[in-house]
């Protein structure tokens, strides 16, 4: 029987509205107890040094690259900078090569996470084949083999009628569709947010219009579907309003949004620096403004990272030519934090948008700490310093914004399964 | 070397047999010593004498052509200019030109010099060239305008005529005709400096106003 | 300034730019001798690293940059980075072990001479990077203006076209606005980039309001291949809407000049009795493009030198 006793810090269960310093007992992979004066004969025990105890943070949007790229990342390099992160589950995107559009690859992740990866790993299938956006994929079938969600992110289904078809579709497969809103003629090749900046640049820009149509359609189709629709990385503050109404109208749509898109402005471009190139484009302040309202009011219900690996000489060409996207795994819990210190959120509401709203709206277990939980947990000190260098960190690629920057805020330890997976140390704990 | 003397027989040679003796001050503004070496009339009497030297040196005086290198050698190129029209009926033309595009020091400063204008009115070719410069130190600012020259024709015969010999030369040049030597520490300036034409008719034609030579710094007089 | 980028107008500032004016209008009595050469770049490397072909502004350059004595090579590059398999910073790399003293750049794509700036030691001067900037182009037509009209303080400039895509409306603008002139910008709605005025200009969707009253009118020249069905209709209506001739300059002051970066699309942008003749002042833009250039590398090209300035030389020492 292995115990392991989590002591001398806050613990933060979103889940039972729990905020109090006590201790968190894990025995066989389970948590058994929360309180103090836990019994504790035979375990191993671990001192949080005042640092936060909570369920451990889940990632619902990444991209692993494995199969196909992996160049870029890889279910272990990626599993891995994900408890580094402070992540116990991630949930992988189904852009791979081949493209997990069948139960076959869906298994093929699984196998390989089960042997490589530290965090557990969720795949996301795509919702239609190739992600053409034409023929759906076999939902029920790629749920069966482990998938747990549906999605075409990279991409969008420009044809109403297979969005709708699709949309529809899921309901049987009880799971939520996951849409990457950007109508891909009115983007105009854009590549930065369209607006002072991008006319200051002079790069083509992409209007937040091209992700308010999108968001417009699909909720209207989710309406008239009851489908359970997902707005991937909202951007802007069109697209809020939009998520805002839905849901005070019983449509079933929830959202997330990103790290970068929480803090960084299209103004972060004004290098040409090619690690703020993403898919949708930093916008403004008034976007960035509204989305963290947004959050904090619940409008949006989950923060994910969309970590976006690409390899360096991938990224150091024209800013036209860059993929977008950059790294998030590593750095999103010290981003974000900046919210708790706004007083934007308190920290368990912070511990919510990481953790347990992402564990129920992808119906995972986990996100709580109630007794027959996963012995999944996070360490959080909030307050200390550290600078991050993406070159020393745990994923291959290095295409982060942040790299060289001071950071305040860092996981302290990741437990899987009642195991420590890492330490901040002590490093990664390869079994 | 020839020293400042009055043309003999005039009226301030007798009135002024002192004239350079020099002052040092301090100076408010810079900080730093200065002595007065010529004031404005020695000044003007050594162009006259320079003039006359030409004269008498030039076969052809309407072959001159006046050279000047700006800043300093431009007032003193107009003076002169008119001092050669008193004495032989001709007016010489008068260029200026500038050497920054040909100094040899240009890769070891830390930034480009500011230009200067450059107008050279007619051709060079076959003409007795007459560079003027108001401080002619270690000779290099005249190499650079002969190698300017050079570009713009070819002179039959080029003189140098300066104000001023510091005397520090650095390389085989020489002064044809000069106004007056000046012995100084390498950390001293001679500054030679044309006041902006104020009221007076005369100083009104030739665009030129009072004229100064001051050397600043080193360890007092 | 000696080993400073020359990225864009906007980082320039009020006093670079005059500085670099002054010394461009030293540079055009040069053009004028018989012997158009001066040694004081002589053994500089000057690289051409054009990704984008241009006759004008790369011989522009390299007459620049010969008259200086500096020994100019050309690169010209067809393809991306991605086509030819070579990141930027390789070639930036490469470029960097010549030992260049100066490198100008042009590229369809913004930014590329920026990123390649980070990279090298030597200074590099943009000579167009997609729609942002064309510093030495916006410079030379300052300079024109200049030469026209005394000062550009106080004057009304008009810059009429495709302003959404163009990067010398937006050195210009950066330009002429920091010189203190007022600046127009006007064109199809389609050609205006967002949040245009966010730049500190007018807009004007209408041509006539948009010269009234102008010292100077600059037409831009419409990339017909690119836009042509896309945002405008037809080359008829862009050049009956848009497009300069006499009668509608009349609008303007009576002594306002045209001008245009070049090369002209006849009957388009400018009517052909605009093209040829007073009031436009276009060969007279590129002439100073020579001197403009030789000031720009006179000024920058060579590495930051570590020695102070010394005084020999400078009024005072005598040399």
């Amino acid at each position: 029987m292995a115990r392991l006793l989590v002591r001398n810090g806050r613990v933060l269960d979103p889940s039972q509205d729990l905020d109090a310093e006590v201790d968190c007992l894990v025995e066989d992979g389970k948590i058994v107890g929360v309180g103090s004066d836990l019994p504790s004969d035979g375990a191993e025990f671990l001192d949080a040094e005042g640092a936060w105890i909570a369920p451990g943070f889940i990632d619902i949007h990444t991209h692993l690259r494995e199969p196909g790229q992996e160049y870029k990342e890889d279910l272990a390099s990626g599993g891995t900078a994900a408890v580094a992160g402070g992540f116990t589950q991630v949930a992988c995107m189904a852009n791979t090569d081949p493209v997990n559009d069948d139960p076959s690859v869906t298994k093929y992740i699984l196998d390989r996470a089960e042997k490589d990866s530290p965090a557990r790993i969720q795949p996301i299938a795509a919702a239609t084949r190739g992600l053409q956006g034409q023929v759906m994929t076999e939902m029920m079938a790629l749920r069966e083999a482990g998938a747990v969600a549906f999605s075409d992110d990279g991409a969008t289904i420009m044809d109403s009628a297979v969005m709708r078809r699709v949309l529809e579709y899921s309901t049987l497969a009880d799971a939520p569709v996951i849409v990457h809103a950007e109508d891909c003629h009115l983007r105009a090749g854009g590549v930065v947010n369209e607006g002072p900046m991008s006319t200051r640049l002079g790069l083509p820009g992409n209007p937040a219009a091209a992700e308010e149509l999108m968001v417009a359609r699909d909720i209207r189709l989710a309406e008239l579907t009851r489908a359970h629709l997902h707005v991937a990385h909202v951007s802007c503050a069109g697209s809020v309003d939009l998520i805002r109404r839905a849901r005070e109208k019983g449509i079933r749509v929830t959202a997330e949004v990103t790290p970068h898109h929480l803090t960084l402005t299209d103004e972060a471009t004004i290098d040409f620096d090619t690690s703020t190139r993403v898919a949708p484009p930093l916008r403004s302040a008034a976007d960035v403004e509204a989305l963290r309202l947004a959050l904090a009011e619940g409008v949006i219900d989950v923060m994910a990272t969309d970590h976006a690996p690409h390899a360096t000489y991938e990224k150091e060409v024209e800013f036209t030519e860059a993929p977008p996207g950059m790294l998030g795994l590593e750095t999103a819990i010290a981003v974000t934090l900046e919210l708790v210190r706004e007083n934007l959120l308190s920290p368990l509401e912070f511990v919510r948008r990481w953790s347990t709203n992402p564990a129920r709206l992808l119906g995972l277990e986990g996100g709580s700490l109630a007794l027959g939980s996963p012995g999944d947990l996070v360490l959080v000190n909030p307050d200390r310093e550290w600078t991050y260098d993406a070159a020393q960190g745990f994923s291959k690629s290095r295409n982060s914004p942040w790299s060289g920057q001071s950071m305040t805020g860092r996981v302290v330890a990741t437990i899987v399964d009642g195991r420590l997976v890492y330490h901040h140390e002590r490093g990664v704990l390869i079994r | 070397m020839a020293q400042i003397e009055a043309p003999p027989g005039t009226a301030e040679a007798a009135a002024n047999p002192a004239a350079s003796a020099p002052t040092s001050d301090f100076n408010p503004d810079t900080q730093i010593r200065e002595r007065t070496v010529l004031d404005d009339q020695a000044i003007r009497r050594a162009l006259m004498r320079i003039a006359h030297e030409i004269v008498e040196s030039t076969d052809d005086p309407s072959r001159l052509y006046l050279v000047a290198i700006p800043n300093g050698g431009v007032p003193l190129g107009r003076i002169l200019a008119d001092k050669l029209e008193s004495l032989c009926g001709l007016r010489a033309p008068l260029g200026i030109l500038d050497t920054t595009l040909y100094r040899d020091d240009l890769t070891t400063r830390a930034s480009r010099p500011k230009l200067r204008r450059t107008e050279m009115p007619s051709s060079v070719d076959g003409r007795v060239v007459v560079l003027v410069e108001d401080v002619v130190n270690t000779g290099r600012t005249i190499r650079a305008a002969m190698d300017a020259l050079m570009d713009f024709g070819r002179p039959s015969h080029v003189r140098v005529v300066a104000l001023v010999d510091r005397g520090h030369r650095e390389l085989p040049i020489k002064i044809d005709f000069v106004g007056k030597n000046i012995p100084t520490q390498p950390n001293e300036k001679v500054i030679f400096r044309a006041d902006e034409p104020e009221g007076d008719e005369a100083e009104k034609a030739t665009g030129v106003g009072a004229l100064h030579l001051i050397v600043r710094g080193g360890n007092g007089s | 300034m000696i080993g400073r980028d020359i990225l864009g107008i906007e980082d320039l500032s009020r006093d670079d730019i005059e500085t670099i004016l002054e010394t461009a209008e030293r540079m055009q009595e040069i053009g004028s001798r018989e012997v158009k050469k001066v040694p004081t770049l002589r053994g500089r490397t000057l690289i051409n690293l054009f990704f984008e072909p241009s006759t004008r502004t790369q011989t522009s350059f390299e007459i620049a940059g010969k008259r200086l004595a500096a020994d100019v090579v050309n690169f010209s590059v067809s393809g991306s980075s991605v086509t030819k398999r070579e990141t930027l910073l390789d070639t930036a790399k490469t470029l960097d072990a010549m030992d260049p003293d100066v490198v100008i750049v042009r590229h369809k794509v913004a930014g590329v001479p920026h990123r390649l700036a980070e990279v090298l030691e030597a200074p590099v001067i943009n000579a167009g990077d997609g729609a942002h900037e064309h510093p030495s182009q916006a410079l030379l037509d300052m300079l024109t203006v200049r030469e026209q009209k005394g000062a550009i303080e106080g004057l009304t400039v008009a810059i009429i076209g495709d302003i959404a895509h163009s990067r010398v409306a937006r050195s210009n603008i950066y330009g002429f606005s920091k010189l203190g002139a007022e600046v127009r910008v006007a064109g199809p709605p389609t050609m205006l980039p967002a949040a245009v005025e966010s730049l500190g200009v007018k807009a004007y969707t209408n041509l006539r309001e948009a010269i009234e009253g102008a010292d100077v009118v600059m037409a831009l020249r419409i990339q017909m291949e690119r836009l042509e069905g896309a945002c405008f209709p037809s080359v008829r209506e862009y050049a009956a809407t848009f497009g300069l001739d006499r009668a509608k300059l009349r609008y303007a002051k009576e002594d306002a000049i045209v001008m245009h970066p070049g090369p002209v699309n006849r009957g388009v942008e400018l009517a052909h009795e605009l093209a040829d003749h007073r009031p436009s002042v276009i060969l007279d833009q590129v002439r100073n493009g020579v001197a403009l250039r030789m000031a720009l590398l006179y000024l920058v090209a060579g590495r930051p030198g570590s020695a102070a300035d010394s005084s020999e030389g400078e009024d005072g020492g005598g040399r």
